[in-house]
């Protein structure tokens, strides 16, 4: 079963977000828009290299993954409101040693929400 | 004026610092430019042209993913000679560790001012097969900063004392998507920035609606903004910055007014000067970045001829000097 879910979750998630197994999903708070895929893999919104276009400083003929995210979770419907609040959060390092693992099981047993002890959260805003 | 707090009994008055937080007069900062090899005298000498007129010096790291000399090592050449070093730190080169340990070891040379960048890609380099980093992003850097400030590691390990930081970040105020741009200012003022400096921007009504955003939602005030403006001799670089610079986009009516002019390099100053007069008359500006491709005396020019510099003789504090104040 732990071999079987990673794959499962790859064979679903793999064609609907390019997913790229990070083992710590967030796309909830990115509006469905998997973050690991920007080139620079930035998990806090987009660099200041967007183009004018909306497409990425990396591929030119890419849309910006974080400026699509950031249209999805003010635009997208049925996300609800506390996941669109939760785009403007400050998400931690990625955790390395859980690539390649089910970000399903990560959530369940909470793998997903350690951070390192030495880690400042941001000041948490729920405005917006 | 306010002092942080220090348990380093050698802090002496960090100016950058001190008016970032007090804004009791405007913030003054220039980039060093990148050395490549050559003797610390050419340094101590382009330092020592600057220091009376600025109030913190930016010293770069791996500018446009270009390798020279490192930010660290230049950083503490700096702080050595009598400057006041702005050490940037990009994502795109170094892990986690390498960062932090270039963060602690800088400390201990007395480089107290730290401005996190996630960094141009790789690809807009001479180095384009290079690995890309990114193990933090700018927003986290900014914490890990604070972390370290607060007298540990992000793993949690202690260190043996608590460095006196003066943290801060950059934003884009033309990049898409626009709205968004005050909160990703707002993510890493909430993270611990307390300066932060914008990139160059060519379309004043963009700056104004970043400005007036900051302003509402608090950035503002709880953060010094410095927009950048750059200096060149002619219409040339302002078209290089356009099609090669990522996140910088210059328009065509700005660069034909250079190139149409009699005198580009007159030209290209004036239009410099009317930014930072611009800029500066905008509530919720702390102050002005310059960024440099002329070396010919510009800033110490233009900073004259608006009544600000060199310090200690004809700066004048701002009229509204308590708006934004702490």
């Amino acid at each position: 079963m732990p071999k079987l879910l990673p794959l499962l979750e790859h064979v679903v998630k793999k064609p609907i977000w390019d997913c790229r197994m990070c083992g710590q999903c967030v796309l909830h708070s990115t509006g469905m828009t998997c973050p690991m895929t920007c080139p620079k893999t930035l998990r806090n919104g987009p660099c200041g290299g967007v183009r004018p276009d909306g497409n990425c400083e990396v591929v030119p003929e890419m849309p910006c993954v974080w400026v699509k995210a950031h249209d999805r979770s003010q635009h997208m419907p049925l996300i609800p409101k506390k996941w669109r609040d939760e785009f403007n959060h400050l998400r931690p390092p990625v955790n390395n040693a859980l690539q390649g693992e089910s970000s399903w099981i990560n959530l369940i047993n909470g793998k997903d929400q350690q951070t390192p002890a030495g880690w400042v959260p941001g000041e948490e805003r729920h405005e917006h | 004026m306010s002092t942080e707090p220090s348990n380093n009994d050698s802090h002496s008055i960090n100016v950058f610092e001190e008016l970032c937080l007090s804004r009791a007069r405007p913030v003054m900062t220039a980039e060093l430019r990148s050395f490549d090899g050559e003797n610390l005298a050419v340094v101590e000498k382009e330092l020592t042209e600057l220091t009376p007129y600025i109030d913190g010096i930016n010293i770069t790291d791996n500018p446009a993913a270009h390798a020279h000399a490192s930010n660290t090592a230049m950083a503490i050449a700096v702080k050595t000679l009598g400057g006041n070093p702005i050490m940037q730190i990009v994502c795109r080169d170094k892990n986690r560790l390498a960062i932090q340990a270039d963060l602690v070891g800088a400390g201990m040379f007395g480089v107290e001012n730290f401005c996190a960048l996630t960094g141009d890609d790789v690809t807009a380099g001479d180095e384009k097969e290079a690995r890309r980093v990114f193990d933090l992003d700018g927003p986290q850097l900014v914490s890990v900063m604070t972390g370290i400030s607060q007298g540990s590691y992000l793993s949690g390990r202690k260190l043996k004392s608590e460095p006196h930081m003066f943290i801060g970040a950059v934003e884009n105020p033309t990049a898409p998507p626009l709205d968004y741009r005050v909160d990703r200012a707002l993510k890493k003022v909430d993270a611990g920035a307390k300066f932060i400096q914008l990139q160059i921007c060519y379309q004043p009504e963009k700056l104004e609606h970043f400005i007036r955003g900051c302003v509402l939602n608090g950035v503002a005030e709880r953060a010094a903004l410095l927009p950048t403006v750059v200096f060149t001799k002619s219409a040339r670089p302002l078209g290089f910055m356009d099609t090669s610079v990522p996140g910088i986009s210059v328009p065509k009516a700005v660069i034909d007014r250079v190139a149409n002019s009699e005198d580009q390099a007159e030209e290209s100053y004036q239009l410099v000067k009317e930014q930072v007069i611009y800029a500066l008359g905008l509530p919720g500006v702390a102050g002005i970045h310059f960024s440099d491709f002329r070396h010919d005396g510009s800033l110490q020019r233009m900073l004259q001829e608006l009544g600000l510099g060199p310090k200690g003789h004809d700066r004048q504090p701002k009229e509204d000097k308590n708006a934004y104040s702490h």
